[in-house]
């Protein structure tokens, strides 16, 4: 805990050892921050630009592209988020049982594609999802599905296919946040919960995930920020496409600056977007923990 | 037992299973298609064939393999390195000496993680072009070592790190610096070991940020050139799932070696 004061010598370790790092973030980050704010008020092709004043924002309003990508990326958030989180909190609770058996086993198994380059995770995934792959095959033989789905050509399943290729990957990543953080809760709340009677349910529900709630929040702002700057995936799985169907606002900040005749200023203001996108969400989750906790 | 448990019991296992199955059968799928013609991987052929070596010859042929795997190994090394110096000190300083001007930027630094990379990208390509640093390691590198995730990492961690140690350190003369390297560095075993997984991951991985910065073909990295492969209008899957083998290698073999302690060191973070 925190000394009562620390001596001169103490003040000068502790800026010592936190300087390189904060000289770093000083001149990666802050100085990009206030730049691109700055930027974003400007107007111009390439290095040739004037003060714009709200001609950006304005400009963001009658960009069909932009709408386009901004929904896009709000419906990965919306529906890949909450699906993940739950997976990775369900599969946590199973592999924490300390009776089951081949415990280690499914937990490597269900981390594994973390593992992965996602470059090779985004090659299997196209290969594996062709409209002759196997993935079709294997539904078809189940009669899940009687005609293949064109997952890479449909606009719609192009989208599912972005969400099970990152739910894929980043469960396992997930869970075992939650798996540690269980490992901390006393295993006789556990046991006084059963022998009063609570279902597993209830135990899940009323022990778990209020005592997990830290970790929960963690997870999904990182879950939020990650799904809010979607490239590698959509880049190397469907180029954004068919017709923009998978177009992400990372990928069209991209394709703005280092694809076209590169717009600094219109797509700092873009990547501004997502700046306030992250900070309402978080600010909202934040939110919405506290409530819970009140009820509680 | 009960039925119900018993039912319950079979209904875990059945779902545990089908998860395990579907994480894994990816890697299923990359070992086979490595040993089958494109032609046969995209109509979902699922068993192995005998085309290995003349994929593996292809690769070879097509691709420069030591060059881009020496420049995948020297990003991700000195990245991880560096990464884990700079974010680890600053982790333990913010930990150990406490002030509350301190408290705030952290505080401040914590906000900035909410910061997206995208909205950085623009700003930072200027920035390091504008320094001639396009087009080499240090511009893919330097902006990712002071990590403020691996920071918060290290300072949760370090809450963990007895205080006793410091002291005893602390009579027996050791400065803070030394203090760090001596006792605290081999005292945090495993938290390091997590650290170097995400990181090294993170970095052997990369994608978008090199992809910016590294447009000479000399420096191109195993991701970057693979990748490339797969944009091509007939992609051979053969050889490309051979080259993702590959490109996996490295990132398997360091998780399964410090495994034991990424769970150690993940359990320390979470306290």
């Amino acid at each position: 805990m925190a000394q009562a004061r620390l001596s001169r010598g103490e003040q000068i370790s502790g800026w010592a050892f936190i300087a390189p790092a904060l000289v770093l973030l000083g001149i990666f980050m802050i100085y990009p921050i206030l730049w691109s704010l700055w930027m974003s008020f400007q107007v111009g092709k390439g290095m040739n630009f004037s003060f714009g004043g709200v001609t950006n924002i304005v400009r963001l309003t009658k960009d069909p592209v932009f709408i386009r990508a901004l929904v896009n990326t709000l419906i990965f958030l919306v529906v890949q988020v909450p699906i993940m989180i739950v997976l990775a909190l369900l599969a946590a609770t199973a592999l924490n049982d300390p009776t089951l058996r081949f415990r280690g086993l499914f937990r490597t198994a269900i981390f594994l594609p973390c593992v992965t380059s996602l470059i090779a995770y985004s090659t299997l995934f196209k290969s594996m999802f062709a409209t002759d792959g196997v993935v079709n095959k294997m539904l078809m033989a189940l009669w899940i599905i009687r005609e293949p789905i064109h997952w890479l050509q449909d606009p719609f399943w192009a989208k599912v296919l972005i969400i099970l290729a990152i739910t894929w990957r980043w469960t396992g990543y997930n869970m075992v946040f939650y798996l540690a953080a269980l490992q901390n809760i006393d295993r006789s709340i556990y046991e006084a919960a059963r022998i009063d009677g609570a279902s597993a349910w209830h135990r899940f529900w009323y022990i778990s995930v209020p005592m997990l709630k830290p970790v929960i929040l963690f997870t999904t702002i990182i879950s939020t920020i990650g799904t809010l700057q979607l490239f590698d995936e959509v880049n190397n799985i469907t180029q954004g496409g068919p017709s923009d169907a998978t177009l992400t606002l990372s990928l069209y900040i991209y394709n703005l600056t280092f694809k076209f005749m590169p717009s600094f200023g219109y797509s700092a203001t873009v990547s501004w977007v997502i700046v306030l996108l992250v900070a309402v969400l978080s600010f909202a989750q934040f939110i919405i923990a506290r409530d819970r906790r009140a009820d509680a | 037992m009960r039925p119900l448990a018993f039912a319950s019991r079979a209904l875990t296992y059945a779902l545990l299973s089908l998860a395990a199955f579907v994480s894994v059968f990816p890697f299923f799928w990359m070992l086979v298609g490595a040993t089958n013609l494109s032609s046969d991987v995209v109509i979902g052929k699922a068993s192995f064939g005998d085309q290995l070596f003349a994929n593996a010859a292809r690769f070879f042929a097509t691709v420069d393999a030591p060059r881009i795997f020496w420049n995948s190994a020297f990003i991700a090394v000195v990245g991880t390195v560096l990464t884990l110096a700079i974010s680890s000190l600053a982790g333990y300083g913010f930990e150990m000496f406490r002030s509350r001007f301190r408290e705030r930027v952290f505080g401040l630094m914590l906000l900035l993680l909410s910061i997206p990379f995208a909205a950085l990208m623009v700003p930072l390509f200027v920035l390091l072009s504008s320094y001639k640093l396009v087009g080499t390691v240090a511009a893919v590198v330097l902006p990712g070592i002071a990590s403020i995730f691996i920071i918060f990492y290290f300072r949760q961690a370090t809450k963990a790190f007895p205080s006793e140690l410091r002291d005893a350190a602390r009579v027996d003369g050791l400065n803070e610096l030394q203090i760090f390297l001596y006792i605290y560095l081999p005292t945090m075993r495993s938290t390091y070991a997590a650290a170097i997984i995400i990181v090294f991951m993170a970095n052997w991985n990369n994608y978008l940020w090199p992809l910016i910065m590294l447009n000479k073909p000399e420096l191109k990295t195993a991701t970057l050139v693979i990748s490339a492969l797969t944009s091509s209008y007939t992609p051979d899957y053969g050889v490309i799932l051979f080259g993702t083998i590959l490109a996996t290698l490295p990132t398997l073999v360091i998780f399964f070696l410090l495994q034991r302690r990424f769970v150690e060191g993940m359990l320390g973070a979470v306290k």
